[in-house]
């Protein structure tokens, strides 16, 4: 299995260079939301284990909100994030980018601070690697080569059916089955169709998964007795914060609100970057902290590959901390436009989203961490569209497949390769189909 | 919860005036503010309350965002308005969403488009004998002054038939209009009853929210309005007022019956089977799943042999497609996968632990995507017989306009419209949209959305491919329909 990383680098823009970069990034596109993968500067498609990236200038609108809490607004940097998901190391992965497009990504980040023409591309981008906080992979271990050759086969699957369906129609689901076990077994004597054995996995990355598995619990195991003391005074802190913290959701601005949607449902597949600042304090900065790593073991460790709780459409996700500890970046690539993201969060998982975005300044008022909140639907659907930032330039390594589509061609394939099956295994099969 | 005062609500919010066979919408532009005013305050506008005996005349008001500007109302008060509704239908970003691309694209509509985007909706409903003079005095020396027509679209009565020639508006919601319903909390059954506030501005939804609207300082000009009932001190615009959804459906039926022969072989009852697989009911309006004996709360009685049914067994869509019209546009499932749930079952479903299945929990919970139709359909009745012989010369266009009534136009109409009507992928298929509506243009990654899968159980899928496109956006716009005081309000009194 060869496990997914991922990578950001996170950079301050020069102000004078801004203008700049905006038209470099431009470029890199046919039109907004719409990436040319073959562009001249960072040429997507040529990566064959990257499945998703985009370049997101980091124009947080609102710094302001702070004043709610008494405190004098910050004036950061303005900050270029680039970000992306791959198959294997990310390291082994930038140093093939710098490699192939190090000219280009040396143009894009001279307009950031500290960046020079002698500057070394790879020490440079690791210096300003910013990991997340929490992160998760619709499937682990499904690389982009997979998905690919899965998609081909589902195809090839179609037009034999559709050429030769006749054969097919009146077999019982178990005959199909080895109908088109024969059929793709040939097709793949014959060269036409690829399904690659998986990697081994590396031990290195297993060594540390397995640590990561049992060192969390571990650790709360150990902290308990100290936990235990500690949770009243936590819960009644946490009460009293959750029912005196502002809401602040103004609808956010029309003009906003459109340049998003010019970015959006360009493929069945959006792109999401939301960013805003922390409500200060010490208890909900652990608070946020325990519960985002809460929800990256669970994403590692306990859930079914392809859900998060019962979210299906989202392909990656990941929760970063921008400089410091006052603001946070949620940036995810989820199926759909971003009304159904929305509600199906709402009505399918808002106890996690409550859970991991109360600590926003201003998110819509919970109730003992998970009720409430995002129920408010107007408040809160404002103030993520408030918070919600263009992604300058967006790459997806597999236009106009879903999540969901992914799955079942994961599903055709691991079936198909079954030498027999039962009758109701066929059935569920078949009806993939 | 103050009850709704019915005086205050217009009638189409509540009835469909099927006894008034006969109807024309005049879509206008405000040519002169005062005399659209004076017109407006003279209009005799339908109300919501039941009248013995019914009304022989109906006549309901809409406006266009740049309509209540036109009207003199402040960019303030219409930056309170929801998004959508100040963006309009033909914003080229909502039309991509909506799938109004290609043939449907809002350049090739005939009004609603730039430059032809109407202020008002005025819609006449009247029995056939009434209608003319109706019409007629309705239209008086003000309405001239005021109003510029755009267009004015006529409707015929099909008896219940769209043109295609299935039965329709056979579903609709029942309104909980005594708000007795207790929301939120999480729906473990498929219900036909909606919150008021789905429907109506300033009322609780289904989220147990009240809907988000315009509320106004109290001044002068406001007196005439209700106090908003979650802020006392405002003024609220928008109770007992809703959002209305027209689009001009032009429905190609020679193309719909000449296609399923074509697929069929020419077998008329197949092609008839083949067509009821495609919209979710036989022409009659029968559904493909049987009914049930267990109740659905909200089921019309006079509709229980057509309405009593869910999905729930029939998981793969071996009865009714995925596909199928009515079923992409009513999944009818709760907010859960499983309908009876210990508690510790429902925590493990949440945390991704529900049922295994590729097909299972793949759809939204209905309850928040909702509408009210109460569209008409015209152009002259073509029977699918006939639909076959040649088309005479310059034969008039038919179809439908629709209209419908929502709360909340993102989460309930363009919901539908975009994730479940224009969805390749709704509920896990894959290469289809809405098998009468798709507009079959291709997306990146996918070039064909022109398939139509008919699952079969424990047999392989038959799929019907290369789709033309049978119905065509002709214009629409985003209204909103105040209620009477509103409509006061707007016109100066």
């Amino acid at each position: 299995m060869t496990p997914q990383s991922n990578f950001m680098v996170l950079a301050p823009i020069i102000p004078e260079r801004e203008t700049e970069l905006r038209q470099l990034l431009d470029s890199m596109n046919h039109g907004p939301g719409q990436v040319d993968p073959n562009n001249g500067l960072l040429p997507f498609a040529e990566f064959e284990t990257l499945h998703f990236a985009r370049f997101v200038i980091l124009d947080d609108k609102t710094t302001e909100d702070v004043r709610v809490y008494g405190l004098a607004p910050r004036t950061y940097p303005l900050y270029l994030a680039f970000l992306g998901d791959v198959d294997g190391d990310a390291n082994a992965f930038l140093g093939k980018l710098i490699r192939r497009a190090g000219k280009g990504l040396g143009k894009i980040f001279s307009c950031c601070q500290g960046f020079g023409p002698d500057t070394d591309l790879l020490d440079w981008m690791k210096q300003h690697d910013a990991p997340p906080i929490a992160a998760y992979v619709n499937w682990r271990g499904r690389t982009v080569r997979q998905i690919r050759e899965e998609a081909a086969l589902y195809d090839a699957l179609q037009s034999y059916i559709e050429k030769d369906g006749e054969v097919l129609h009146g077999l019982a689901p178990r005959d199909i089955h080895q109908k088109l076990h024969s059929f793709a077994n040939g097709e793949q004597s014959a060269g036409r169709l690829t399904l690659s054995k998986e990697d081994p996995t590396p031990i290195e990355w297993q060594i540390k998964n397995l640590a990561h598995k049992i060192g969390f619990p571990l650790l709360g195991l150990v902290l308990s007795p100290l936990l235990l003391v500690a949770a009243p005074f936590y819960i009644i802190a946490l009460r009293r914060l959750e029912k005196t913290d502002p809401v602040v959701c103004p609808i956010a601005a029309q003009i906003h609100s459109e340049k998003l949607s010019s970015f959006e449902d360009h493929d069945v597949t959006n792109q999401f970057s939301a960013m805003g600042s922390l409500k200060p304090g010490l208890i909900r900065l652990l608070t946020t902290t325990l519960v985002l790593k809460t929800v990256n073991y669970g994403a590692r460790h306990i859930t079914r590959p392809g859900r998060l709780g019962r979210i299906r459409s989202i392909h990656f996700a990941r929760w970063v901390f921008v400089a410091g500890r006052q603001r946070m970046i949620f940036c995810s690539n989820y199926d759909g436009s971003v009304e159904s993201y929305m509600d199906d969060f709402i009505n399918k998982t808002g106890f996690g989203l409550n859970a991991s975005f109360r600590n926003g300044i201003g998110y819509p008022r919970t109730n003992w961490l998970v009720r409430d909140g995002c129920v408010d639907e107007r408040n809160y659907k404002e103030y993520l569209r408030r918070h919600t930032l263009p992604s300058q330039v967006w790459y997806k390594a597999y236009p106009g497949l879903s999540a969901v589509d992914l799955e079942r061609n994961t599903r055709i394939r691991k079936g198909l390769e079954m030498s027999s099956m039962t009758d109701d295994q066929a059935r569920d099969w078949v009806a993939l189909l | 919860m103050s009850e709704v005062d019915y005086a205050d609500v217009q009638g189409l919010v509540r009835f469909g005036y099927g006894q008034m066979t006969s109807a024309s919408y005049a879509l206008v532009h405000v040519k002169n503010a005062d005399a659209a005013e004076a017109w407006l305050r003279s209009a005799p506008v339908t109300t919501a309350v039941t009248q013995k005996p019914p009304p022989k005349t109906a006549m309901n008001i809409a406006f266009t965002a740049p309509g209540l500007r036109a009207l003199g109302v402040s960019e303030e008060i219409i930056a309170s308005f929801s998004h959508e509704f100040r963006g309009g239908m033909g914003q080229e970003s909502r039309a991509r969403q909506l799938g109004d691309v290609g043939k449907n694209a809002p350049s090739n509509w005939t009004w609603g488009n730039y430059g032809r985007e109407p202020h008002v909706l005025v819609m006449f409903f009247a029995e056939a004998d009434q209608f003319d003079s109706f019409i007629q005095t309705s239209r008086d020396q003000n309405w001239s002054e005021a109003f510029e027509e755009i267009t004015s679209l006529g409707t015929s009565n099909l008896d219940g038939d769209e043109p295609f020639g299935f039965a329709d508006g056979i579903s609709q919601p029942q309104i909980d209009w005594e708000q007795q319903l207790e929301r939120p909390c999480t729906q473990l059954r498929y219900t036909n009853i909606s919150a008021l506030g789905e429907f109506l501005l300033g009322y609780r939804n289904e989220y147990g929210k009240i809907t988000d609207r315009p509320l106004l300082e109290p001044d002068a000009t406001t007196a005439g309005l209700l106090n908003a009932d979650d802020a006392s001190a405002k003024k609220d615009l928008a109770r007992n007022g809703s959002y209305l959804v027209m689009r001009q459906l032009e429905q190609d039926v020679r193309g719909f019956w000449k296609f399923l022969h074509q697929q069929t072989g020419g077998n008329v009852a197949e092609a008839a089977q083949l067509g009821a697989k495609m919209v979710g009911r036989t022409r009659a309006g029968d559904s493909l799943v049987p009914t049930q004996a267990e109740k659905i709360p909200g089921t019309d009685p006079r509709t229980v042999t057509q309405n009593q049914f869910t999905y729930e067994r029939d998981p793969i869509g071996a009865r009714c497609p995925f596909g199928a019209h009515v079923r992409r546009t009513n999944p009818r499932n709760s907010d859960f996968p499983e309908p009876r749930l210990s508690a510790l079952r429902k925590l493990l479903v949440m945390l991704g632990f529900g049922p295994k299945g590729f097909y299972d929990d793949l759809t939204s919970s209905v309850r928040f995507h909702r509408i009210l139709r109460r569209g008409r359909e015209y152009g002259s009745e073509l029977l699918p017989e006939d639909a076959l012989q040649p088309p005479p010369a310059n034969e008039s266009p038919r179809g439908l306009h629709f209209i419908c009534i929502n709360a909340n136009i993102s989460r309930q109409f363009e919901f539908l419209q975009n994730a479940w009507i224009t969805n390749t992928k709704f509920s896990g298929v894959t290469g289809e949209s809405d098998p009468l509506l798709g507009n079959r243009e291709s997306m990146p990654g996918c070039p064909v959305t022109g398939n139509f899968a008919i699952p079969g159980d424990g047999a392989l899928r038959q799929r019907v491919s290369g789709l033309p496109q049978f119905v065509t956006l002709r214009g629409g716009a985003y209204f909103f329909l105040p209620s009477l005081r509103a409509l006061r309000y707007f016109a100066g009194s």
